[in-house]
């Protein structure tokens, strides 16, 4: 579940070669790491299928002949019919499979998204706080992290589903406060390079207040790490939602995730196998490209190609 | 050459070794159990899951034949007084716990008085609220256990007296809460005796072994008095919660029994494993409670519009497709004590348009229109099953103007709230105890007013209250003409099903799936199947 | 060295107290209680069962009563399961969760960083885009559908393996619960290692070592192995914790008797005494895993100071 895409071990490099050099240079390390990126075919296609599904997954619904949560009488548990329009076939309740699968999809990537945001916020916050005023409050709040590193991270996860199980967006910003730690640490990590140099020093004596120095020079400074940290963390989050969906813990009907859908399709995998076909193969190229993208980042990133 | 076989005949050398107990040649039945058993203590038994294990192991003064119908067990006759307030059961010869210690009328008592006791917290001490005494035992408001109605007259001779006359007096004691327990056993070791290491049993097997999350295993109990009838020899109840897991382990002929089937798969087993699922209707009933207490469902109008809208025959033909049996009475055909024809409404033979259109005539005259729907909650509990019902059932009310919102949470959460009165509209099921019309009936009864003012209305979620049911159903709980009590009865049903207060959908069946080599499994209305009338042929 | 372990351990307790503390608390405020059943109990028998668990007390009593029997090592009863108290289901379920976590994490790491150093060497190479594939789709496919499907194909259609079930000492039934349990696992040391190797080998000493003329079998194992381990073995830590803490999955599609099984249906039936064992229990194993890690960690990087 948590670092199916290795992300520590790519953004601790990143972050490693970030504080080696200036900062301002960082920018141009993100900018050469892109152009690079660009270069590394496999990455490339699978940012245009990733970029693809996100879009039909939002836009698709729109044209889709069925709505996801209509119930075709006529064809229940019925394989993929052409001149019903159900391409996909339709679901036990007899709702169209295409349909549900777009809106899943769609689910799946919001769910994600919200997560990664929140944990994204929160470790900005905490690394940025604990990078620049360092010392003892530095200490105290890297120990922290380094002991949540160390929680049983999925009980935590279930207990907290248990909790929030009726909102699944305070759900996922629940996950979302529970997989900030490596956000942290690269933020943290930054903003000690950042904070030493001129730049910064000049707006200390302009005496401009932390707060703002924070966010004026050392936030706008991470992109790079971010958007990184995004591409890992999205199929983390995909993977944990699937597993909660098996438990029973997913999002209320009539709306569904990718997850949900597979779980349904898992139990009929022989008799209607459509119903796990589609949401999978969805799902496991989703998955690939994002991982494909992650590792192009990290070749993207590797000193050796210097 | 199968892998699997070789790999079992290498290991099998050494797990023999390691269990000593286990013979070669026994008969072993391999039962899929569903969930795991809190406990193997009879008097504190709560689910099905847990009373496959215990009625195997223990027996009451009377037990059940295959059909499932009462049948005497420890006792071999009885004797009732005219008033049917007194009951003297006579115990069988030779009847002795698995030490070889025998069973006496006092361990009768030991198990009431276990099971009353308000530090045993037994969730079904209310089951035996007929017997004279019980329900203030329960309730800490009498601490001497001989107010409680059972007395040993001798050590073969057991006398009930009850607080009302109860024509199901005799079913309701194959229940394992009122089996007895081995006296000496429980002195000794307190609630511990129904640890693996303490547990005495009287019925036909011996519990052995329990790897919780796993099995517990229970072998043949050699002091059974029918013992020499009794065909396996070893009995595996499996627990696992994912049904189309079991199913792979019972196509790989891992399970010879499954209590549960995935619905999805039924043309699937149907098609690869012909005759093995087998469905008989139980006597129970699927249905939703609207809430009363919130408007506007106190408007019986409402009400009844909510359940003509509901196609029962499209959701136990199309949505769930195992045979379950469409619903409009609250008491299921086939109940006991129920002399007389089922309920039936007036509009139930009516073709599902007309009938929509009716509904929607009635949601019109209130204000409510598909432009301008009643919004409404439905919670169920998580179950593939539920889920499916309550999203046909939300599309089926769209047509009439009633706009659904979906809430489904885990068991406990989900019950939680319908007592707490804290839904709309609610799943709910009832599979019945004691095959008795009145089991049924009562859950409608009115709330009772508590000490501290809130009022509990146990199961009736739905608060429907109407104080002319409860004066028929006080009635009949006194009469002792079983016809008369009957008419009665039937009198309280169309009472409650005219006001609509609860919403029937459908009768559950059993879903049981059982493999060819077993033979003397036989179809009955209380879903309950003693090993000991099963045989296995390899 | 050993006064710095020390020291970590230490550090980590009060943490693992405060989130004993907040499962406690957070626990109880999740609707819904471990005495709520399909059938409503009557008040009288609520009543019995509240006060048989002490939860007739008011909240802050049942902590202090709770926290007091920890300290005794006493993990106090379970609310849904009558016959064994918390300690005794643990006991019973952790053996065979470590099996099968241990049993997954030695294969997985074996075969992940052979796997690894295999794609090194072969980097942008058929063996290398093979593994590469195969590891990925390994770790995509949620490991519930995995289960599943092996089960329908080894279980069912070939009949190789039990479909699942738990007999003491059979090796055959941990062949699939192993198997879908270390995919992820050997995914990630795979990538770490195959990652890892491919800056060793380009780096000068190695080339050094390549220009003596030495062969690839013995620049691997004399130059390159153990430093590309690095990461490898920094993982290995959370490695493992996931490992032990993610066989739920397994363990609920194969009918296993481990600890993550017993978590998820004490988490849903609001079990709290067991939902808070398991979670002092858990935190107890990664507390050692940590140490452990560490150590191994000093011993293969003499840089690591200890401050």
């Amino acid at each position: 579940m948590a670092g199916i895409t290795g992300k520590d071990a790519v953004l601790t490099r990143y972050a490693d070669k970030l504080e080696q050099i200036d900062a301002p240079k960082g920018r141009s390390l993100t900018q050469d790491a892109i152009r690079r990126l660009v270069r590394n075919r496999a990455a490339l296609v699978s940012i245009v299928i990733v970029v693809l599904i996100v879009l039909i997954a939002f836009i698709g619904p729109r044209f889709a002949p069925w709505d996801y949560s209509k119930v075709d009488w006529t064809s229940i548990r019925k394989p993929p019919d052409v001149a019903k329009l159900h391409f996909f076939g339709t679901d036990a309740n007899g709702r169209d499979l295409l349909s549900r699968v777009l809106q899943g999809t769609q689910m799946s990537l919001i769910v994600a998204g919200v997560a990664t945001a929140v944990s994204v916020i929160i470790g900005i916050i905490y690394g940025a706080i604990a990078g620049y005023f360092g010392g003892r409050l530095d200490a105290v709040m890297m120990r922290f992290v380094d002991v949540m590193y160390a929680m049983p991270y999925v009980l935590f996860v279930i207990i907290l589903v248990v909790i929030f199980g009726r909102s699944p967006v305070m759900l996922f910003v629940g996950i979302g406060a529970l997989e900030w730690l490596t956000m942290a640490r690269i933020v943290r990590g930054q903003t000690l390079s950042l904070k030493e140099r001129e730049f910064i020093e000049a707006a200390r004596a302009g005496g401009a207040r932390s707060m703002s120095i924070i966010t004026r020079h050392i936030i706008p400074n991470l992109t790079g790490p971010v958007v990184i940290y995004a591409t890992l963390t999205v199929p983390e989050i995909i993977i944990t939602e699937s597993f909660l969906s098996y438990l029973g813990l997913g999002v209320q009907e009539p709306q569904t995730s990718l997850g949900t859908l597979i779980s349904a399709g898992a139990q009929v995998a022989e008799s209607q196998t459509w119903l796990l076909v589609f949401p999978a193969v969805v799902l496991v190229t989703m998955l690939l490209c994002l991982t494909y993208i992650g590792d192009g980042l990290r070749d993207a990133l590797d000193p050796k190609d210097r | 050459m199968r892998i699997k076989q070789a790999f079992q005949v290498s290991s099998a050398a050494g797990v023999a070794a390691l269990m000593l107990s286990g013979s070669a040649f026994a008969v072993t039945l391999n039962l899929h159990n569903g969930g795991d058993a809190r406990t193997l203590d009879p008097n504190k038994e709560s689910v099905n899951v847990e009373d496959r294990i215990i009625s195997d192991c223990f027996e009451g003064l009377m037990t059940i034949d295959p059909k499932g119908e009462p049948v005497p067990g420890q006792a071999t006759s009885f004797d009732v007084t005219p008033d049917g307030l007194t009951y003297t059961f006579h115990l069988r010869d030779g009847i002795m716990w698995s030490d070889g210690t025998p069973v006496v009328a006092q361990d009768f008592l030991t198990g009431l008085e276990h099971l009353e006791n308000p530090k045993t917290a037994a969730e079904y001490a209310y089951l035996a609220n007929f017997i004279a005494g019980v329900a203030d035992y329960n309730a800490g408001k009498s601490t001497d256990p001989s107010t409680l109605g059972i007395k040993a007259l001798d050590d073969k001779t057991v006398q009930y007296t009850l607080a009302s006359p109860t024509p199901y007096f005799t079913a309701a004691l194959t229940h394992p809460s009122l089996y007895p327990i081995p006296t000496a056993d429980y002195k000794a070791n307190g609630e511990d005796w129904a640890s693996v290491d303490h547990i005495l049993c009287n019925g036909p097997y011996q519990i052995k072994e329990w790897v919780p999350g796993s099995y517990v295993r229970s072998e043949k109990n050699a002091k059974y008095y029918d013992a020499a009838n009794v065909k396996i020899d070893e009995v595996y109840y499996h627990v696992l919660e994912d049904n189309a897991a079991a199913l792979n382990r019972y196509r790989a002929g891992e399970f010879d029994i499954m209590t549960d089937l995935p619905t999805d798969q039924l043309a699937l087993i149907q098609k690869e494993l012909p005759g093995q699922a087998r469905l008989t209707p139980i006597i129970s009933v699927y249905y939703y409670m609207l809430n009363e207490l919130k408007k506007p469902f106190d408007d019986v109008e409402i009400r009844k519009a909510l359940s003509m809208a509901i196609n029962r025959d499209v959701i136990t033909g199309d949505i769930l497709g195992t045979g379950d049996v469409a619903a409009y009475s609250w008491v299921p055909p086939g109940v006991a004590n129920y002399q007389g024809a089922v309920y039936t409404n007036d509009w139930q033979t009516l073709p599902y348009e007309e009938r929509v259109k009716q509904a929607a005539a009635i949601m019109a005259s209130k204000g409510y229109t598909p432009e301008n729907p009643l919004k409404a909650t439905l919670r169920y509990n998580t179950n593939d099953n539920h889920r499916r019902i309550a999203v046909a059932i939300a599309a089926m009310w769209a047509q009439i103007g009633v706009q659904i919102d979906l809430l489904n949470a885990e068991t406990g959460v989900h019950y939680d709230a319908l007592s707490a009165g804290d839904f709309e509209i609610g799943r709910a099921g009832w599979i019945m105890d004691y095959n008795d019309a009145s089991n049924m009936l009562d859950i409608l009864r009115s709330g009772q007013k508590q000490p501290d003012g809130t009022i509990n209305w146990g199961n009736n979620y739905g608060r429907y209250s109407n104080p002319k049911f409860d004066a028929l159903m006080d009635q009949a709980a006194k009469e002792l003409d079983l016809v008369k009590r009957a008419g009665i009865m039937h009198e309280a049903e169309k009472l409650a099903m005219d006001e609509y207060g609860a919403v029937p959908i459908y009768d559950y069946v059993t879903k049981w799936v059982v493999s060819p080599k077993i033979s003397g499994y036989e179809d009955n209305a209380v879903e309950r199947h003693l090993t000991r009338y099963l045989s296995k042929s390899e | 060295m050993l006064s710095y372990a020390f020291k970590r351990v230490l550090s980590m307790l009060p943490v693992a107290f405060i989130a004993v503390t907040a499962c406690f608390f957070i626990m109880r405020l999740a609707p819904g209680g471990p005495f709520d059943r399909e059938r409503a109990l009557p008040p009288e028998i609520k009543a019995n069962l509240l006060a048989a668990y002490n939860m007739d007390q008011s909240l802050p009593v049942q902590y202090m009563l709770y926290v007091w029997r920890l300290l005794h090592g006493d993990l106090g009863p379970s609310m849904v399961v009558k016959t064994y108290s918390v300690s005794q289901l643990l006991g019973l379920g952790l053996p065979f969760t470590l099996t099968l976590g241990f049993s997954a994490f030695i294969i997985a790491t074996t075969v992940g960083i052979l796997a690894g150093i295999l794609a090194a060497v072969y980097q942008n190479k058929w063996p290398d885009y093979v593994l590469v594939l195969f590891v990925m789709v390994g770790v995509v496919v949620p490991n519930f559908l995995t289960a599943h499907l092996l089960q329908l194909v080894f279980g069912v259609y070939l009949d190789w393996l039990p479909a699942g079930g738990y007999l003491p000492g059979s090796i055959p039934h941990l062949v699939m619960p192993v198997t879908v349990l270390s995919l992820a696992h050997l995914a990630r040391v795979s990538r770490l290692m195959r990652g890892s190797m491919i800056e060793v080998l380009g780096s000068n000493y190695v080339r050094t070592a390549r220009a003596k003329g030495l062969g690839t079998r013995l620049v691997l194992a004399r130059h390159a192995l153990k430093p590309a381990l690095l990461p490898v073995v920094s993982y290995l830590g959370p490695g493992l914790s996931y490992l032990l803490t993610g066989s739920l999955v397994v363990e609920q599609v194969f009918g296993l008797p481990g600890i993550g099984k017993y978590f998820i249906q004490a988490a849903l039936n609001r079990d709290y005494g067991l939902v808070l064992g398991t979670v002092v229990l858990y935190m107890f194993i990664i507390l050692i895993l940590n140490l452990i890690v560490d150590l191994v960690y000093a011993w293969l990087d003499p840089k690591v100071r200890y401050s």
